[in-house]
């Protein structure tokens, strides 16, 4: 079996985005450039660039999703794009259609694009090797493996408010278990060269092998938060009570809810990180949520550019090389 | 049909054999190893030079789809793909729809596999009704109708009271438990091994665990029962540990496992490589060599394919949803013989773990080339590389991680109740 990464072309540009893992620095930091040069459209009067007019994206969603969905149609309306939003998980699937054939049947559409959110692990991947040759795939979440767009988007707003990524400490802190936002965070951050990372929580949480990941593991938040440049809180299900993973949210949320006094051991510059969305009161206090500290609005705002990036860089991906003079 | 089989290295580890000879076979019968009796004139001479003669394989569990699964296999494609493998004797789990729960279905699949013509099929039979592990099954009958040992195939026990009563029952008529050892509640909705590559990939996993605590269950209600049982398909090297150390202890259980454990870890699973998914699920390393090491000391003493035959589509979906298994058949010897190159055991130790050993965990009389017993045979060349390719397969289920591996050690005759029913082409 071809075990040649197939998110890249022959010429190694990206064509499909499904994961961070297998993908080099340089390729992030065009990423984030692409972003940053992007991000003045979004805040102009007309904010339309023309870099992917003609082309059409579908919303793949076997997974209900609004915050993600919504900034990916934008992102794709601001490049011009015409865009087809398809909520699968009410439908094609549970009538008994395979993936393939869903995927057949909306390829036999015409379109240039997938954006693929599936509650299986390995689903875009799956996608990616079974679409036609002029289709990139970008992968919005799957399962528990990764969401490499929302890590993107955070390596954005870190890099917005701290430069650099070399000195920085970052912390995630919660669910790193079922996780897709972790683990596409973890590979992003030791791509771009933090000095560590940590993750924190109760065993019941940390995946076997978690250290083979690069990180280090706490399961005390006074001594995970210690001088951390980054804090990254993740939104806890409230299923992981009934599948016997945690007793209660009191409990969580006092040893592993992000409050003004944990986060006095962090540096003074700390930033609050959330992927959204949010629970007060169970991994967050609304005091940081809301605090000085906190970046989760910006987080959301950086969605969009990072994702124009990111589906302009794919589908140039199908066009021949310009020299550049 | 007289068959005179010349200058083949014979290797029969039940008589210790491990020489050059000559083989005849008269009709059904092999009538002698060594020098061909005066007078005998054969309807066919088959010249063996370089070549390997052991018995024909045994294969302890192989799914061969029918009844129930047509779209996948039948016993006819699958027989002759197990012959093309050098395999005369197959043991099919009660697994098909219907289940192997009552004689009649156990008759239908004797039925079938004498009209194929290919190799004995061994049925085992259902240990509970319908194994839903609420009632026990009907073993006597199910012996009467030619059951070689009962089992839960991979359907979940997980009531012990019941465990205890079946395995007293089954000791009753001494059939041999056969137990694929999960926990189910511990396995979980896991598809891959609790390890790195698990959490990399996301892919809920399954633990050790899984295995060790049904193991060490089953131990203690053996210890209980006295019933003789066979651990089948071990994936880790806990598993094999507390199973050598039961047998030091004189409890009569015995461990077998797949071909394709000796080989492939968790690491083959990247990137979602669905073909590579089994249950158990490949393990570490770490586990591989404890799997290998087992076969060394002994203490598994059968290689079996664990044949899983699907149709295409059941691989074509995200990881977890596919279906679970390998088409394995045609594989079987080289893979072991491989295990074995790899593992510096002589090579009559891996053929007895494809013959004789399996043979005993049954009870049955095969895997020998005793004077006077049916002529099943197998005869291979151990130094021809050959290349798995789809299109050469013979099993009508092609998903196997195998796929263009270029393999050591290929059949060359297989026969099979006297008559020559595999023949590579030259």
């Amino acid at each position: 079996m071809d075990k040649r990464n197939i998110q890249l072309d022959q010429n190694n540009r990206l064509r499909h985005f499904l994961s961070i893992e297998g993908l080099k620095r340089q390729m992030l930091i065009d990423i984030l450039d692409t972003a940053e040069s992007l991000s003045n459209v979004t805040e102009r009067t007309v904010k339309k660039v023309p870099l992917l007019r003609g082309k059409t994206v579908v919303n793949l969603f076997f997974e209900p999703s609004t915050r993600t969905r919504t900034t990916f149609e934008l992102a794709a309306k601001r490049l011009s794009a015409d865009v087809l939003n398809m909520n699968l998980a009410i439908s094609a699937t549970t009538k008994g259609e395979t993936l393939l054939d869903t995927l057949r049947n909306i390829e036999a559409m015409q379109c240039d694009m997938f954006v693929v959110r599936h509650p299986n692990s390995g689903a875009a991947h799956f996608i990616a090797q079974h679409v036609a040759p002029h289709v990139s795939v970008i992968n919005a979440g799957d399962g528990r493996h990764a969401h490499p767009t929302q890590a993107m988007l955070d390596m954005f707003t870190i890099r917005r408010v701290k430069g650099d990524f070399y000195k920085l400490r970052v912390a995630i802190v919660g669910d790193i278990m079922h996780s897709r936002v972790a683990r596409s965070q973890i590979h992003a951050l030791s791509t771009l060269g933090v000095e560590e990372i940590r993750v924190i929580a109760p065993r019941t949480l940390i995946p076997a092998s978690a250290e083979a990941l690069g990180v280090h593991v706490y399961n005390d938040m006074s001594q995970g938060l210690k001088d951390v440049d980054v804090v990254i809180m993740l939104r806890l299900q409230h299923e992981r009570m009934s599948a016997a993973l945690l007793p209660d949210e009191h409990e969580y949320y006092r040893l592993y809810g992000l409050t003004e006094d944990k986060l006095a051991v962090a540096k003074p510059d700390v930033m609050v990180m959330h992927p959204g969305p949010i629970n007060r009161g169970v991994e967050i206090a609304s005091s940081v949520a809301d605090g000085p500290h906190s970046v989760i609005l910006q987080q959301v705002t950086h969605g969009i550019p990072v994702r124009m990036a990111i589906m302009s860089m794919t589908m140039q991906s199908h066009m021949p090389i310009t020299e550049s003079a | 049909m007289r068959i005179q089989i010349n200058n083949g290295h014979v290797i029969d580890p039940a008589n210790r054999i491990d020489a050059v000879n000559n083989l005849a076979i008269d009709n059904v019968r092999i009538i002698s190893v060594g020098q061909i009796p005066s007078g005998f004139s054969a309807d066919r001479e088959i010249d063996a030079s370089g070549l390997i003669i052991c018995p024909g394989l045994v294969d302890l569990y192989a799914h061969l789809r029918e009844p129930g699964d047509e779209h996948k296999a039948t016993i006819a494609s699958e027989t002759h793909a197990a012959a093309r493998g050098g395999i005369t004797t197959l043991c099919c789990p009660p697994d098909t729809q219907p289940i192997i729960d009552t004689p009649a279905v156990a008759t239908l699949i004797y039925d079938l596999a004498q009209a194929a013509g290919m190799a004995n099929v061994l049925p085992l039979g259902a240990l509970t009704q319908q194994l839903a592990g609420e009632q026990l099954s009907t073993m006597h009958a199910l012996k009467e109708a030619g059951c070689v040992g009962v089992t839960q195939a991979s359907k979940p026990m997980q009531n012990n009271l019941i465990l205890l009563r079946a395995m007293e029952y089954a000791a009753t008529h001494n059939l041999t438990l056969f137990l694929r050892a999960e926990d189910n509640f511990l396995a979980d909705q896991g598809c891959v091994h609790n390890g790195p590559v698990g959490t990399r990939l996301g892919l809920a996993g399954i633990p050790t665990a899984a295995e060790t605590v049904a193991i060490a269950t089953a131990l203690a209600l053996a210890e209980e029962t006295g019933v003789k049982i066979h651990f089948a398909m071990l994936s880790t090297a806990r598993a094999v540990r507390l199973i050598a150390r039961a047998r030091y202890n004189g409890l009569p259980v015995s461990a077998s496992v797949s071909a394709h454990q000796l080989h492939l870890t968790d690491m083959d699973i990247l990137d979602f490589d669905s073909r590579c998914h089994v249950r158990p699920p490949l393990r570490s390393q770490r586990d591989r060599e404890g799997l290998r090491e087992g076969i060394r000391d002994g203490t598994i003493t059968a290689i079996a394919s664990d044949h899983q035959p699907h149709e295409a589509d059941a691989k074509i979906a995200p990881f977890s949803e596919t279906a679970v298994g390998i088409s394995s058949l045609e594989t079987l010897l080289p893979l072991a013989l491989q295990a074995g190159a790899e593992t510096d055991l002589d090579l009559s130790t891996i053929i007895a773990s494809l013959t004789t050993g399996p043979a005993n965990i049954l009870g049955i009389d095969a895997g020998t080339l005793t004077v006077g017993s049916t002529a099943d045979i197998c005869i291979f060349d151990p130094d021809s590389y050959w290349l798995l390719d789809k299109a050469s397969m013979v099993s009508r289920g092609h998903n196997t991680p195998f796929l263009d591996w270029e393999l050591k050690g290929e059949v060359r005759y297989t026969i099979f109740n006297g008559r020559c029913v595999y023949e590579k082409q030259a």
